[in-house]
């Protein structure tokens, strides 16, 4: 497992082709690996590594930088709380520690049973609903503790599934085909229009410079 | 010699052209140098004139202008990225004066710079503390601890006292990122050096940051460490102890250590290096940067070889366990201890019987590589004009017919990298000369050169090749045919299962050879041996092939092994006198001088061996002299070379290490190896360096060539050298290439770089020697230069040496008839190498593979074998091969395969490799088959008379 | 209150359930900005934007015709569309991309038109998984309705549009870490000059880097013309804006309204609006642009919402995002929580940022946990002088780019504006406010 699988693999090969240079990819095919495996697995990175031209090494490390991409399992659901300055304000803090108490993790943690990771997130932009949940990405806030226990039990019976997939699907919805001009066809017409401007600013300039001169004599006459 | 390729990148470092600064020391050139050097774009520093070159950083031009600007991330040979911002200046701008990161801004005219305000000491204060925060501050335990510029800069820029009171960043600590280099992370102040090194110089981007924010962190992947041949060279840039060498660990504290420059002869590329040493103990070697040369880089192996000249000493013993510290002498089948006076007398003895009963042509030497240039002519001055034996020879069939490397006309490396084209025909260059591989890469990626490679499989210069040709063994006579520019007629080589080259590919190749002008300028061949398993005579008529059809193309040898470029310019070769000229050129010239020469042309090594293994009615070799070389496991023949030391009448060994060809020797004399001797060595281009000698041998070993004057001596004859520095003055005056290399002009400031032979003196003296990077390089004066300006010298220049008094010439020196017209430099080479026969390439058959044999950088050669840190990293032989051919076979990766040519039979893991190409088998030289058991497999297969050899491939499942 | 009578530009149809789909944008005019765009000149819709004074709505404010003249002539162009929002309580390009995908994707192909570029990109931070979605099927949608792709509404022109995903890193939303991230490499912003993304941007080629909602202005523009543009708001600050109002305000929201004309005290207290302070309480302090910018007190309220304005007085309108602090806030608390976002946010590839973003949460957090020193106050901003010298406005920096100087902004005001709340914490061990 971990590989892509087939179906995987030819999103992947899609991904790939709308770039211009391969690598752009590199991030992209690290959410189809989280899509596939819920985090990213070592085969994954070495896979994406071969896709996209770059060493394990260099897919890692970048991978790493970012908070979304999970070099290490997490939970089938990523409950994130934020605690930012408007969601802080908005009581961030005490949803927090009652989420930590109720998932029986401390943020960062992932519960026993592989259901939730819990986060103490920065700002996840919905600043006027603090404090501000998401989970998997999808928002679910601001909740109250009362909200929040629901919010628990209905991911537990899977009464969301709907609404929330599992954590590594971000999009649901996918591009429906790859780039349609070809980058030779681009590049003909923009000499073409580049052509056309030249020859626009040509005739502009012709045109002021014979006003110019009539304005001259205008004024001479 | 000045006219460089078309394709050349604008150079601001570029030597001046000799052709102007004429061939002595000119003064004109310095001048016009040190225009260049001042720049042509006028800045402010500090409120005085300066000028930088155009495109220069401010960093780099206020260094030649004296200032030192502290820094950590800048390293002068990789780009900027401005990241630490130690460097931070003050740069006049449109917005008034903005701090500026001084390694990253290009200075341009009229800017003002300050580098001493309030606000850049403020600025350099708050980056020194802000990197201390997070650091362990564990000098007193840390490698780097005396050389370390986070601990310099901060005493000579940072605040007094860190206001930092809050728990530091913890990471587990050290951990391996290879089988050489240890990571601290706590102590890594996120520079990116080593991850830009491995990204941007060595093309292996292994290493990378991983995390973000403070819990930035150099990283592997998991169980894929960064197995560079290059990884060590993280170690010597790191500007703090985050990147420690296994074999320099805990070794030596700086302060203990002292130095001297040298070069390194592990292979003939000639890295410059600083040699370190602590109480007579190799401690660690640092690549200088060299301009023409090295760069500053070194591969791994050349830094920690040096382990094999240390040996395996126990504590308090006189000498090492496996190092020879004293002559023996055989006696009643065993080698017992002997004096030197017994020693010797007993090789004359040898010697003198066979040459007595034979003629001087029953004594042949082989070797000579190993030697310093001063070695290497002391003992060709023993053979040739002593014994008068022409069977000579410093190669082990493992290179190329020296009149042919001596008869092509040369490029540098710096021509290499500047070239329009690089035709690579030779083994993989980074297992064989490894940091001619990065200068050939970046010359591909930066400096627009287009490789066009001709090779048996996918090498590590496959990927930055504009044209990548696959040639088995024996095709590249077809395969230059129809590179010349006539050769569009000539089909691509015949294969039975297709060709391995396309028409295009060929067309392609061809009309970038041919270049505007047809006649191949701006070509530059890198020639090697693409295979051992292929005659090196093969190789050497399809480069004269190229020779004849691009007359302007110029050829930078790529031979492997140590000063073999020393030892053939000194006429370790047959056919060759020394100073590039034939025999037959140079025959009365050196008669005059030494009082003799052979009368004709000798054996080469694989003649010597056959002619002893096979004697023909009393005419053939009856006695050989082995110097430095290790023949029963680096000979390409196997079989050949252990039947022809068992059936040598007398045998005399003179090598650093026991084993090897001291089981057969009758008398073996124990050398000086590297860093125990001065002298000078020649490098692939023709470069002169010189060697530093920073320990003493062990026990009574000397330096090779006191060890054949004093033979001569007891030949009866007086080679008349007391000191290195004679044979040096004699090689100068006599030696036609050499002719105006003083040892005043290797000694003098300006050819630190040393001097490319055949090039004008003065033009090759002038040139600009770049300050080493202050922090690249660290050494014992790292203090002082963290502060100062840095200097450029850095380590002691090397000195001569002298006999020891009571062994000083007694006889009078040789030679002294009438004058003789000296041979040009070159005279009578081309013509010698013209009579060297082409081989005979039979054709393939279907059932058979061509057997394809390359060099590993770590083999199992001797140095590698005594150096303990290099040892884990050689691998073992299997037979790679295309899987579509082993499919065929019936075989699969992995299988146990049996290997059968006409000289022998070989049992190894079978490999499925697609950089084969089809019908070919690869098995690396001198490494061991697990299975077999044998140290150097592929020398069971091959016959070193045949120019190819065909095995057959058989599962053994 | 000033409420102005300004037409709704870029928030015109989210009132629509189905505002996202291309029959309702369609049937609101949807497309036909671009149609007349493909019927002028490349130059001539630049020169509308130019005359419209559509300051971006990024952060920096930097006018979108001035950048788009400066793209460096080049065969290879590319536009980049920056949807990162991840400045701390900024949630109006959220909205737009849930809300109006097509007046995104829109404004877009407008501007790949204007600029004549070869391939546009439409970074969307990573966490706006529904926003994604939506802009993904948007542009399904709109390739498929002929306004996308090839030869686009049979005017001869062709560019083809990608939406790539971030993966959650606020550096990302600097324009030269997207475009590092873009290129599939760790988000490491580049020292500018030399890297100012109009001469070297994307895979080096020139490349203009306009935020969502600037975007989203040009069918507006287009269709309207630049100078009814320029004609609301006033002077350089022209149009509308869209302003994420948060904190202690009973109506929390995305706002758009009129520049300048509108202040920061119509906003906070306009029913429509904020309508007031929760539980009557007062304003203790405001944000106004965002975590990186200075804090204003009460007595700033009446500034108007004009980029020039407030930079002025010695703030930015930034990303637009204003965070109300009420009387009951605890000033330590709120600068130690920006701060953390910095240490956690921070790319850490320059030393100042990297090293001192995290000594400044540490030291912030002691102080706010009751282990604060009297010198500690010193000592941040000592720090912060070394990340931004001299703690001016505009700040000058130490570091490569500009999130370095954002650290020390809400600390510097934080001790200059509540020194003594500070102090409590430090020589008591409490809060005065908690
Ligand atoms: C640390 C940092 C974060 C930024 N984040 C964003 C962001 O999330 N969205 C955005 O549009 N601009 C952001 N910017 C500003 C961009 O660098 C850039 O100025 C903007 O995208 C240009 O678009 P505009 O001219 O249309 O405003 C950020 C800048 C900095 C320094
Ligand atoms: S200021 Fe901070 S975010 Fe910007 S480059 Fe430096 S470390 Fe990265
Ligand atoms: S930023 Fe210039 S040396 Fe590091």
């Amino acid at each position: 497992m971990s590989r892509f699988t087939p179906e995987m693999a030819a999103r992947a090969a899609e991904l790939v082709s709308l770039y211009p240079e391969p690598r752009s990819a590199l991030v992209p095919l690290c959410h189809l690996a989280q899509e596939q495996d819920g985090w990213l697995t070592p085969e994954a990175m070495e896979e994406i590594a071969e896709l996209v031209g770059v060493t394990p090494a260099e897919v890692r490390g970048t991978a790493s930088f970012y908070d979304m991409l999970h070099t290490e399992p997490v939970g089938r659901y990523l409950v994130s709380v934020c605690t930012n300055i408007a969601c802080l304000l908005g009581g961030a803090e005490a949803l927090l520690e009652h989420a930590e108490r109720r998932l029986g993790v401390r943020a960062g943690g992932t519960t026993a049973d592989g259901m939730f990771t819990l986060e103490d997130a920065e700002c996840l932009a919905d600043c006027d609903r603090t404090p501000c949940v998401t989970v998997n990405h999808r928002y679910v806030g601001g909740l109250s503790a009362e909200a929040f226990d629901q919010l628990v039990d209905d991911l537990r019976a899977g009464r969301r599934d709907d609404e929330i997939p599992p954590h590594g699907t971000l999009v649901r919805v996918r591009r429906s085909g790859g780039l349609r001009v070809p980058r030779d066809q681009v590049a003909s017409e923009r000499q073409a229009m580049a052509a056309a401007t030249a020859a626009r600013a040509e005739a502009a300039k012709a045109a002021a410079e014979a006003q110019g001169a009539e304005g001259a004599q205008g004024k001479g006459a | 010699m000045a006219e460089h390729a078309p394709g050349e990148r604008p150079r601001l470092d570029a030597e001046t052209d000799p052709a102007t600064s004429g061939a002595s020391q000119a003064d004109a050139s310095e001048t016009a140098d040190a225009d260049a050097e001042a720049g042509t774009v006028p800045f402010t520093l500090d409120g005085r004139p300066a000028k930088a070159r155009p495109g220069e950083v401010i960093i780099a031009a206020a260094e030649r202008a004296g200032t030192f600007i502290p820094r950590f991330c800048y390293h002068p040979r990789m780009k900027p990225v401005g990241m630490c911002r130690m460097c931070l200046v003050e740069v006049s701008g449109p917005r008034g004066a903005t701090l500026q990161p001084a390694c990253f801004v290009t200075v341009a005219e009229g800017m003002e710079v300050t580098t001493t305000s309030d606000k850049v000491k403020k600025a350099q204060d708050g980056v020194l503390e802000l990197l201390l925060v997070n650091h362990p501050l564990d000098c007193p335990v840390c490698d780097k601890g005396g050389e370390c510029p986070l601990q310099d800069q901060t005493l000579a820029y940072g605040p007094g006292e860190s206001r930092f009171v809050e728990e530091k960043r913890h990471f587990e600590k050290p951990v391996p990122i290879s089988d050489l280099v240890l990571l601290d992370r706590e102590r890594c102040i996120q520079c990116g050096r080593c991850t830009r090194f491995a990204a941007e110089v060595a093309g292996e981007p292994q290493i990378d940051f991983a995390g973000r924010g403070e819990r930035v962190e150099v990283a592997t992947f998991p169980d894929r460490p960064f197995s560079s041949y290059f990884s060590a060279n993280t170690v010597q840039i790191c500007p703090v102890g985050a990147l420690t060498a296994r074999p320099y660990r805990f070794s030596a504290r700086p302060w203990d250590l002292d130095q001297v420059e040298s070069t390194c002869t592990t292979c003939a590329f000639g890295c410059r290096v600083a040699v370190q040493a602590s109480t007579d103990r190799l401690t660690r070697l640092l690549g200088l940067d060299s301009d023409p040369v090295n760069q500053s880089w070194l591969c791994d192996k050349g830094r920690f070889v040096f382990e094999s000249v240390n040996g395996d000493q126990a504590a308090g013993a006189p000498a090492p366990r496996d190092r020879l510290s004293e002559p023996l002498v055989r006696k009643d089948g065993e080698l017992v201890p002997a004096g030197w006076t017994e020693a010797l007398a007993a090789a004359a003895e040898g010697i003198r019987r066979a040459t007595d009963e034979h003629g001087p042509g029953a004594v042949a030497l082989i070797g000579g590589a190993r030697c310093t240039n001063e070695g290497a002519y002391a003992w060709t001055k023993l053979a040739k004009g002593v014994i008068g034996t022409d069977s000579v020879d410093a190669q082990l069939a493992d290179g190329l017919p020296g009149e042919a490397v001596l008869s092509l006309p040369r490029a540098s490396v710096d021509d290499a990298c500047r070239a329009r084209v690089v035709l690579v025909l030779s083994g993989d260059v980074r297992e064989e000369l490894p940091v001619l591989f990065l200068r050939l890469r970046a010359a591909a990626l930066e400096g627009g050169s287009h490789i066009v490679e001709v090779a048996a499989a996918e090498t590590s210069l496959t990927s930055y090749a504009a044209v990548s040709l696959r040639a088995r063994p024996g095709d590249v006579l077809t395969l230059t045919e129809a590179l010349t520019p006539q050769g569009a007629a000539v089909p691509p080589p015949a294969h039975p299962q297709g060709a391995l080259v396309s028409a295009e590919e060929l067309a392609r190749a061809r009309a970038l050879l041919a270049g505007d002008d047809g006649d191949g300028s701006g070509v530059v061949v890198v020639l090697g041996r693409p295979s051992l398993a292929e005659h090196g005579a093969v190789v050497a008529a399809a480069a004269r092939r190229i020779a004849g059809a691009l007359p302007a193309a110029r050829f930078l040898p790529a031979l492997r092994r140590g000063n073999v470029m020393g030892a053939l310019e000194l006429g370790m070769g047959p056919g060759l006198l020394p100073g590039r000229v034939s025999l037959d050129a140079g025959r009365d010239w050196f008669a005059a001088a030494w009082g003799g020469t052979p009368g004709t042309r000798g054996l080469d090594t694989t003649g010597i061996l056959q002619s002893l293994a096979d004697p023909q009615g009393g005419t053939g070799v009856r006695a050989l002299l082995v110097v430095g070389a290790d023949l029963p496991q680096d000979f390409v023949d196997a079989a050949l070379a252990r039947r022809a030391l068992d059936a040598a009448d007398f045998v005399v060994a003179v090598c650093g290490h026991p084993g090897g060809v001291t089981d057969w020797a009758d008398v073996v004399l124990p050398a000086a190896i590297e860093h125990e001797r001065p002298g000078t060595t020649v490098n692939v281009e023709g470069r002169v360096t010189r060697l530093g000698q920073k320990l003493v041998a062990p026990g009574q070993a000397w330096p090779d060539w006191m060890i054949a004057t004093e033979l001569a001596a007891e030949l009866g004859a007086d080679l008349g050298f007391a000191s290195t520095d004679d044979v040096w003055d004699e090689i100068e005056r006599l030696a036609p290439v050499f002719a105006g290399v003083t040892r005043e002009v290797l000694a003098s400031p300006s050819s630190r770089d040393g001097v490319v032979v055949q090039r004008p003196v003065g033009g090759v003296a002038a040139r600009q020697v770049l300050p080493i990077d202050p922090i690249a390089t660290p050494g014992v004066e790292s203090v002082e230069r963290q502060g100062a300006p840095p200097r450029v010298g850095l380590a002691e220049p090397p000195g001569a040496e002298e006999l020891p008094h009571e062994r000083r010439p007694r006889l009078a020196p040789a030679g002294g008839g009438e004058p003789v017209a000296s041979p040009a430099p070159g005279a009578g080479l081309e013509e010698a190498a013209n009579a060297l026969g082409t081989p005979h390439v039979v054709p393939a058959d279907r059932y058979s593979m061509r057997l394809v044999s390359v060099r590993r950088l770590y083999d199992a050669g001797s140095a590698v074998a005594h150096s303990p840190s290099l040892v884990p990293l050689v691998g073992d032989a299997a037979a790679r091969a295309n899987p579509h051919d082993l499919d065929l076979l019936g075989v699969q990766g992995g299988d146990a395969v049996a290997v059968r040519s006409a000289r022998g039979m070989l049992t190894l893991r079978c490999e499925q490799d697609a950089r084969v190409p089809r019908g070919v088998v690869a098995i690396d030289f001198n490494v061991a088959a697990s299975d077999d058991g044998a140290p150097n497999a592929a020398a069971a297969l091959i016959d070193a008379a045949e120019a190819v050899v065909d095995v057959r491939l058989e599962s053994l499942r | 209150m000033a409420v102005t009578d300004a037409p709704r530009i870029v928030t015109a149809r989210v009132g629509y359930e189905d505002s996202y789909t291309l029959e309702r944008y369609l049937a609101t005019g949807g497309y036909e900005g671009l149609r007349k765009a493909l019927s002028m000149t490349p130059e001539a819709v630049a020169a509308e934007v130019d005359a419209a004074s559509l300051l971006g709505r990024g952060g920096a404010g930097f006018p979108a015709g001035r950048k788009w003249s400066m793209l460096r002539k080049d065969p290879v162009t590319y536009l980049v569309v920056n949807g990162d929002e991840s400045e701390p309580a900024t949630f109006k390009d959220h909205l737009l991309v849930e809300r109006d995908p097509h007046q995104l994707v829109e404004g877009v192909l407008i501007a790949a038109y204007a600029l004549q570029v070869s391939q546009a990109f439409i970074f969307i931070r990573g966490e706006f998984a529904l926003g994604l979605e939506r802009v993904t099927q948007a542009l399904n949608d709109a390739y498929d309705h002929g306004a996308v792709g090839a030869d686009i509404f049979g005017s001869g022109f062709s560019v083809d549009v990608v939406v790539h995903p971030g993966a959650g890193a606020y550096i990302c939303g600097e324009e030269t870490a997207l475009l590092e991230s873009l290129e599939g490499k760790r988000g490491f912003p580049r020292i500018k000059p030399p890297f100012f993304p109009a001469a070297i941007g994307l895979y080096g080629q020139p490349t203009v880097v306009n935020n969502v909602e600037t975007m989203s202005n040009l069918p507006w523009i287009v269709l309207h013309g630049g100078k009814a543009f320029a004609g609301l708001g006033q002077g350089r600050s022209a149009g509308t804006r869209l302003f994420a109002l948060s904190g202690h305000v009973k109506r929390p929201g995305t706002y758009e309204v009129e520049m300048v004309k509108t202040t920061f005290r119509d906003l906070v207290y306009a029913p429509v609006y904020g309508a007031g302070v929760r539980g009557g309480r007062e304003v203790k302090a405001f944000i106004p642009g965002g975590v990186s910018a200075p804090w204003f007190g009460p007595d700033q309220l009446d500034l108007p919402l004009g980029q020039d304005e407030v930079g002025a007085a010695g703030s930015m309108l930034g990303s637009g995002a204003i965070t109300v602090m009420d009387t009951s806030t605890c000033m330590v608390r709120a600068a130690w929580r920006i701060a953390k976002f910095f240490a956690r946010e921070s790319c850490g590839q320059c030393t100042p940022c990297r090293e001192g973003s995290g000594w400044l949460e540490r030291v912030l957090r002691r102080i706010e946990q009751g282990e604060g020193r009297e010198e500690d106050l010193d000592l941040l901003l000592d720090v912060s002088d070394n990340i931004s010298p001299g703690l001016q406005w505009p700040p000058q920096q130490t570091t490569i780019c500009v999130l370095g100087p954002s650290i020390p902004s809400s600390i510097h005001s934080g001790i200059d504006m509540f020194r003594d709340e500070f102090l409590v914490h430090v020589k008591e061990g409490r809060c005065p406010v908690g």
